[in-house]
């Protein structure tokens, strides 16, 4: 029998939180988990920063990968035998499903601003290069490696594969919702999981909803909207975010003035001259950061000391509320006097605003800017989801942007009441938080 | 502060304002790829490069003032218009962020079709392939799009002549 159609003997199954059990059956499933790569991402926390706000918040994208294989193979499921779906295409799909976080990095979205670097790139890079994925993925043919990397990275040329892993209802969205619900323990991020997949069916270039099963999506953007304000942008995770890409940004800047680390940081060499092998990269997962933010708590220097103990030990930055237009005066003064007074502004004073985030929401697609969710009608024409659902239409109408001022208050306070700006900055920050 | 903000304001007010959410997607791609320094990240979508990053950033422009968005109807669509307000101008005055000179540029983007635009992007998303696998590349992901052998011939010339 072809590798590619080898079955195990007996089915595995992982229990699981939130989908109860995730079933393998397919000899390539099986192996692809249990490479060192994949194993890797045991290490790299899916919410990053977030469990400084939410202590339950440890899972990791191991899980998450896992879980939406999981999705995706009981979506196949059901469009077995359907028009307009290839089965030949399962596999790749099933793979591409398990494999679409591969390239992601400790607390990514981070690292990835300061060191300009992108984890689909390196998802590509681990999937096509010399590693124990690429050894399982060869062996089913040639061209599967190239083939799964081309629907991670939405290339594909059969864009309803491509929609199963990423649209704006698709597995990876589906599981993450509710597992980062479950992981947090916010009651917000359920919806009926199941009955979107008995309605969801393949067309030509993407998967569709059954006009009957609206409100279950809808349902699904709700979840998103809220899970979106309530857990991913939340204010303190943001602050945790701020302190984590200051020190990143402390250290490189260190590194490059010629600074004399009392511990050696080889682990970050090839990330601060910005040219990392897969190699590097793969070896630089959460433990491995940790234990350097607790070496840098040791470091002479104070900036970097301070922030990384601040990471550390949660000893993270308050915050205001901040309207870059209506606030321009108040910034600039806040910024001199921050250097009057001894803070470095430029990493005392911080600016964070929603576009700094990696999330989006439910968007129309109007002028085709990105592919919306369609509805399957009884007369089988598609119609947009907003057009036919007043629910959907009210969120996606509604801008909801926002900027936030982040500051240490401790520090602040810390300085002699005798030092003219204190009372200066701490009035504005006051009459900002008004 | 808003370093990102400030490039995408100056380039809309260099070109005295962007007509379409498509076009002024890929007009940054496309300023991108020319090694600008913009920082808004780009993935793959159905209609070519797109960042979610630039969507966001343009709306919080649009709600703190600094540029206006106007939905305008046509016959069977909308599209949106936007311009740079006072506060705008104002504000990018006001920031340190330096940009080179684009306008003519962007003018020469802007009198080209969103549609044109995005075989453009799509093109230049590929640019690490050797040039007939980008032009197998962009059939293979653009079936439905039908660009010509000639549409894709004038999108090579487009890219030599904004390369220099």
């Amino acid at each position: 029998m072809a590798y590619k159609d080898e079955k195990l003997h007996e089915e595995k199954v992982f229990k699981d939180p939130v989908h109860r059990y995730v079933h393998v059956r397919d000899r390539v499933i099986w192996d692809l988990v249990g490479t060192k790569e994949f194993q890797r991402l045991r290490r790299i926390k899916q919410l990053g920063t977030s469990f400084l706000t939410f202590h339950g918040a440890e899972h990791s994208r191991f899980n998450h990968s896992l879980g939406v294989y999981e999705i995706v193979r009981r979506i196949l499921v059901n469009f077995d035998g359907r028009p307009n779906w290839n089965r030949e295409e399962r596999l790749l799909c099933l793979c591409a499903a398990l494999l679409h976080d591969l390239g992601h990095g400790p607390f990514s979205h981070s690292f990835e601003k300061v060191f300009k670097l992108d984890h689909e790139d390196y998802t590509r890079a681990i999937i096509l290069g010399d590693t124990e994925v690429h050894q399982v993925l060869a062996k089913v043919n040639k061209d599967f490696p190239q083939k799964v990397a081309d629907v991670i990275n939405k290339t594909y040329q059969d864009k309803l594969v491509v929609s199963l892993i990423s649209s704006q209802i698709d597995a990876d969205r589906m599981d993450y919702l509710q597992r980062d619900a479950y992981f947090t323990g916010v009651s917000y991020g359920h919806f009926d999981m199941e009955r979107i997949l008995r309605v969801m069916r393949p067309m030509e270039d993407q998967v569709v909803v059954k006009e009957s099963g609206m409100h279950a999506v809808e349902d699904y953007i709700m979840s998103r909207y809220q899970m979106y304000w309530q857990v991913y942008f939340h204010p303190v995770t943001r602050s945790a975010e701020v302190i984590l890409t200051k020190i990143l940004h402390r250290v490189k800047e260190l590194y490059h003035d010629g600074y004399a680390f009392k511990s050696e940081p080889v682990h970050f060499r090839s990330f601060f001259e910005e040219d990392v092998s897969l190699e590097d990269y793969v070896r630089l997962d959460e433990s491995v950061v940790l234990y350097y933010f607790q070496m840098w708590a040791e470091e002479d220097d104070p900036i970097l000391s301070d922030l990384a103990y601040r990471f550390v030990n949660r000893k993270l930055f308050k915050y205001v509320e901040f309207n870059p237009n209506l606030q321009m005066k108040e910034w600039m003064a806040l910024y001199r006097t921050f250097q009057e007074v001894g803070l470095d502004p430029d990493y005392y004073l911080v600016v964070d605003s929603s576009s700094d985030l990696p999330y989006d929401f439910y968007r129309p697609g109007e002028e085709e800017e990105r592919l919306p969710i369609h509805l399957l009608m009884r007369s089988r024409e598609l119609k947009e989801l907003s057009r036919q659902s007043e629910i959907v239409e009210a969120i996606s109408g509604k801008k909801r942007t926002d900027h936030k001022l982040y500051y240490p208050q401790d520090l602040i306070e810390r300085i002699a009441d005798d030092v003219p700006g204190k009372r200066k900055i701490l009035d504005i920050l006051k009459q900002a938080n008004q | 502060m808003l370093d990102n903000h400030a490039r995408l304001v100056k380039v809309i007010a260099s070109s005295g304002g962007i007509v379409g959410r498509k076009k002024l997607q890929k007009i940054i791609y496309i300023l991108k790829k020319l090694g600008l320094p913009f920082e808004e990240k780009y993935t793959f979508h159905f209609y070519g490069p797109y960042s979610e990053e630039l969507s966001i950033r343009i709306e919080e422009l649009a709600n703190l003032g600094f540029v206006s968005e106007v939905k305008e109807k046509k016959s069977n669509y909308y599209q949106y218009r936007y311009q740079v307000t006072d506060e705008g101008e104002d504000f990018i005055e006001q920031s340190p962020v330096k940009l080179p000179v684009v306008e003519s540029l962007v003018e020469e983007m802007k009198g080209r079709s969103s549609r044109f635009l995005e075989l453009v992007a799509t093109m230049l998303y590929f640019d690490h392939y050797p040039k007939d696998e980008i032009e197998q590349k962009v059939q293979d992901v653009k079936k439905k799009s039908n660009y010509t052998s000639e549409d894709i011939q004038e999108a090579w010339n487009f890219i030599e002549k904004i390369k220099h």
